[in-house]
């Protein structure tokens, strides 16, 4: 049996910044894992760009599964498609080497986000798999605990990148892009329009507490069967 | 960030950077031409597949696609569509 979950996660930078951020994602501070990164394959092929990479990351299996997995590092094969038309991005990633043992799938398909096209939602669906006799379930059941975790760094880590890339000038580091009332436009500012400012500034805020509560729950499954 | 083998890392980040620029200058405004960074791909592949033979990476497992084919996993509702 296969174990499945999927979440979105919803990241407030443009499709076009997202994308290019991708090419970008590592390192990151939450990356320590990630090891090397290259190229293997990169075609256009009818307008859409194709690509395969090869990731190493260190891999700590727990105590009980060694006796299953005795390597230090696990190697990922990422396949990306950017289809420029659609505005979609489409990572799959799994894992190879001790794929007998345990088979861990990722699919995540970026878009513009429907309720802001400044913004970028990504679907991420994720695959378990063990056929391990005896010790099929519980390596399943660490596999998907590890990638969720994995999916929190993921998005801290990628949103970290895409703020150095892409800063936001005016509303911060997490300011979300709604505002379009420039806070510091004018310096000659009557005390209602301070008012104003701050009552902003505060929505602001809790805007980004929740975004980063937001984060956090993002990588818990919505579904899982 | 590094390659898998050490001696490739310069190869690889002097075509990272051109790939980036061209899918921030090129890809992304329509211009799908990708010569420009086609003869430094080529030396750090030579370099990179030479890595791959010497550290026995399993050139048919990462050489097999599984996105867009059969092989593909498919969300419980997808494979109730299929």
């Amino acid at each position: 049996m296969v174990k499945y979950f999927e979440s979105n996660t919803v990241f407030h930078f443009t499709w076009e910044q997202v994308a290019q951020g991708f090419w970008k994602r590592y390192p990151n501070p939450e990356s320590q894992h990630v090891l090397s990164e290259d190229t293997v394959y990169r075609e256009v092929k009818d307008n859409k760009l194709i690509s395969k990479r090869l990731l190493t990351k260190t891999n700590r299996p727990p105590k009980w599964g060694e006796r299953f997995i005795s390597a230090r590092t696990v190697r990922i094969v990422e396949e990306s498609i950017v289809d420029l038309k659609q505005k979609t991005l489409t990572t799959y990633t799994r894992n190879i080497g001790y794929a007998s043992v345990m088979t861990a799938v990722e699919k995540v398909v970026y878009k513009p986000s429907e309720e802001n096209p400044d913004w970028t939602v990504a679907t991420r669906s994720a695959w378990v798999d063990s056929n391990v006799f005896g010790f099929g379930r519980a390596i399943q059941a660490f596999g998907m605990e590890r990638m969720k975790k994995n999916c929190q760094k993921m998005v801290v880590g990628f949103n970290y990148v895409l703020n150095s890339m892409f800063p936001k000038a005016q509303t911060g580091e997490h300011g979300p892009t709604t505002g379009s009332s420039n806070v510091n436009m004018s310096s000659v500012q009557t005390g209602k329009e301070k008012l104003k400012d701050a009552a902003k500034k505060a929505s602001d805020l809790a805007k980004a507490k929740a975004e980063s509560l937001y984060a956090s729950a993002s990588c818990q499954p919505s579904q899982s069967s | 960030m590094n390659s898998v083998g050490n001696q490739c890392t310069d190869l690889k980040q002097q075509y990272d950077a051109c790939f980036q620029t061209w899918f921030t200058e090129r890809f992304l405004k329509g211009d799908m031409n990708d010569e420009i960074c086609a003869p430094l791909f080529r030396v750090y592949q030579q370099c990179l597949k030479k890595t791959m033979k010497e550290k026995q990476i399993e050139f048919k497992e990462v050489d097999n696609d599984h996105l867009g084919t059969d092989k593909e996993y498919k969300s419980p509702r997808e494979s109730n569509q299929a």
